[in-house]
């Protein structure tokens, strides 16, 4: 009891998220067949991309003119590309470009978007008034015009991309974190931790945000399936990657002008992004299921 | 009414000022001298100065914002670099081209969106329900450059050989006639009837859960009448916010789908001038698409305020 007492004046505990908590959002996304084909196709995904240079048969900057534009066969199972280069290979080292991207954006989406709708949420008053037009001009933006716009400022290239789809995705994390602590500060165990002397930076990292982690969650899932979509279309464009990185889309927009003679130039990489993508979908709604409390039991 | 009509427009004020800052701010943010970056590397110092002189570079900040946004009003959208012509009167044709393209998009998601989203309410966890469903995951999560490019091979080369015409089914790129517009709505608005049909089911299921419906079913209506006329009506609510919200994306995403067909939008005339470094028109274009989803914001705003009149004085 005395230990109990100088934790809660010393250190004032967060709010428990137990072990058992995360065995039963386990079971409940588990039973879902949609949300375990989409983690399979994550899982796949990453090893695919972490994997890459073990699993790749041929080298991807490998040219062969003597091979280019060929369709699958033995020898190259997805066929070559326009220089002779195996698709198969090029795909899988893609991977690695995509899942970047996906982390990085949701990277700069999270390291700036939850903090300050953290802060914006405990705060409110001006800052959050402030902060939240900030944001309503950003939404203002359809998305991929947001980033197209970032990127001619910015210039072309795979970086910039990046950025400005991690940029994006910032708006979206700002409103969500501080809808979720606008309901989570009102909370009996928020006014228990400041009347035992908690510090707002305390009560708002250690108490408030642990209880925002689910929608976050979600969020991220969805957001990496947007920004690698999102990266694709810039690629697509020639605004993202260089034309000879492996990038998915830009490798679609170089198959493009082959798209009636050679049309799995285009196919096999628009198939990888379109089932990346719906795995980090199928995931999110998984995730988001098995988190909501209303549908507990069902 | 009235009063909620007034708040929306006095909200939207803020908003728009500080996407027009934003717009004009950025072109310059373009690092270095932004009249070098827009008249080009290998100007000549004349045009460099015209361009300074012109862009009203040499004055404080809000002074050029104060005449930019005095431009704006008046519908003078700058001169474009390259055509050395004003913007204005291209970007109205090009937007109406856009418009077109988004509205039938628009009209095709929310007809085929809103029978899959029914279908799939209707009987839920059945078969119709998963390959409803399976269909709308397929819409949000395909790249339009991806449908695009395999519409066209379907409809413009595979078929057509298979069938032995003398020509596409439907043409593969260019505008003018309705065939035109078929691949090219259908490439953009899969993504929203993926959306909008989710959006159906789950509205309807939630609807379908209240006591007016057990009540309606209790006093021995038929099922049609209880799904169609007591059910579908309120589930509707929400779905209408989601079609409007969408064909603001859809104003956005056309950007994408201009570029696989062709189709002389305004997404379209936006890129070609990103590659030519055409800053007046980039930041016309990305002025009037971000305007016109604000636009398309307030209205759904109005209109949800109209039917749900908790909203409008919540």
């Amino acid at each position: 009891m005395a230990e109990q007492t100088r934790s809660f004046i010393g250190q004032t505990p967060a709010a428990p998220a137990g072990r058992g908590t995360a065995r039963l959002v386990w079971r409940r996304f588990a039973r879902r067949p949609a949300a375990l084909f989409g983690l399979a196709i994550i899982l796949v995904f990453l090893i695919v991309a972490v994997g890459a240079p073990y699993i790749a048969p041929y080298d991807p900057d490998e040219a062969d003119f003597f091979r280019a534009r060929q369709g699958p066969s033995r020898d190259h199972w997805l066929g070559t590309d326009e220089l002779g280069r195996d698709v198969f290979s090029r795909l899988l080292y893609g991977a690695r470009i995509s899942l970047r991207i996906g982390l990085i954006a949701v990277g700069i989406g999270v390291g700036v978007g939850v903090p300050l709708g953290v802060v914006a949420g405990y705060y409110g008053g001006a800052v959050d008034n402030i902060v939240m037009r900030l944001v309503d001009i950003m939404l203002s933006f359809p998305s991929i015009l947001l980033a197209i716009g970032l990127v001619a400022i910015l210039g072309p290239g795979l970086e910039n991309a990046i950025i400005a789809v991690g940029v994006v995705a910032i708006p979206v994390y700002i409103r969500q974190v501080r809808a979720s602590v606008l309901g989570v500060k009102e909370l009996e165990f928020v006014a228990a931790a400041r009347a035992a002397g908690a510090s707002d930076a305390r009560i708002m990292w250690v108490h408030v945000l642990p209880q925002c982690i689910s929608p976050i969650l979600v969020q991220s899932s969805l957001q990496i399936a947007a920004a690698i979509l999102s990266a694709a279309g810039l690629g697509f464009l020639g605004l993202g990657a260089p034309a000879d990185v492996p990038e998915w889309g830009t490798m679609l927009a170089k198959g493009r002008q082959y798209v009636f003679s050679a049309s799995h130039l285009t196919t096999f990489p628009g198939l990888a992004i379109m089932l990346v993508v719906m795995g980090f979908n199928l995931v999110g709604d998984g995730l988001r299921d098995a988190l909501d409390p209303r549908l507990r039991g069902r | 009414m009235l009063p909620y009509i007034a708040r929306r427009l006095l909200y939207a004020i803020p908003t728009l000022l500080g996407v027009t800052f934003l717009v004009f701010v950025s072109v310059r943010l373009i690092p270095g001298d932004p009249a070098v970056a827009i008249a080009g590397e290998r100007a000549t110092p004349e045009l460099i100065e015209q361009v300074r002189l012109e862009l009203g570079l040499d004055q404080p900040l809000l002074t050029q914002y104060g005449r930019f946004l005095l431009g704006l009003v008046q519908g003078d959208l700058g001169t474009s670099l390259r055509t050395r012509l004003p913007v204005a009167p291209e970007v109205w044709r090009r937007l109406g081209q856009t418009l077109l393209l988004a509205a039938a998009s628009l009209l095709l998601a929310s007809v085929v969106g809103m029978f899959l989203g029914i279908v799939s309410a209707t009987r839920p966890y059945s078969i119709f329900d998963n390959a409803g469903m399976v269909l709308a995951l397929l819409g949000v999560s395909t790249p339009v450059f991806l449908l695009g490019l395999m519409l066209m091979l379907v409809f413009s080369v595979e078929l057509p050989k298979m069938l032995q015409l003398s020509g596409p089914i439907l043409p593969p790129t260019g505008s003018g006639t309705w065939k035109h517009l078929v691949m090219p709505a259908v490439t953009l608005g899969a993504y929203s009837t993926g959306i909008i049909a989710r959006m159906t089911r789950s509205s309807m299921l939630d609807v379908i859960g209240h006591d007016y419906i057990r009540t309606a079913r209790a006093k021995g209506l038929s099922e049609r009448v209880v799904t169609y006329r007591h059910a579908l009506r309120n589930a509707l609510v929400p779905v209408i916010t989601v079609q409007g919200l969408q064909f603001g994306t859809l104003l956005g995403g056309a950007v994408l789908t201009e570029s696989v067909f062709a189709w002389p939008g305004l997404g379209r005339y936006l890129v070609d001038a990103i590659f030519l470094r055409d800053y007046p028109v980039v930041q016309a274009a990305i002025l009037v698409i971000a305007v016109g989803f604000i636009i398309i914001n307030l209205v759904v705003d109005l209109v949800y305020g109209l039917v749900d009149p908790r909203i409008r004085y919540g």
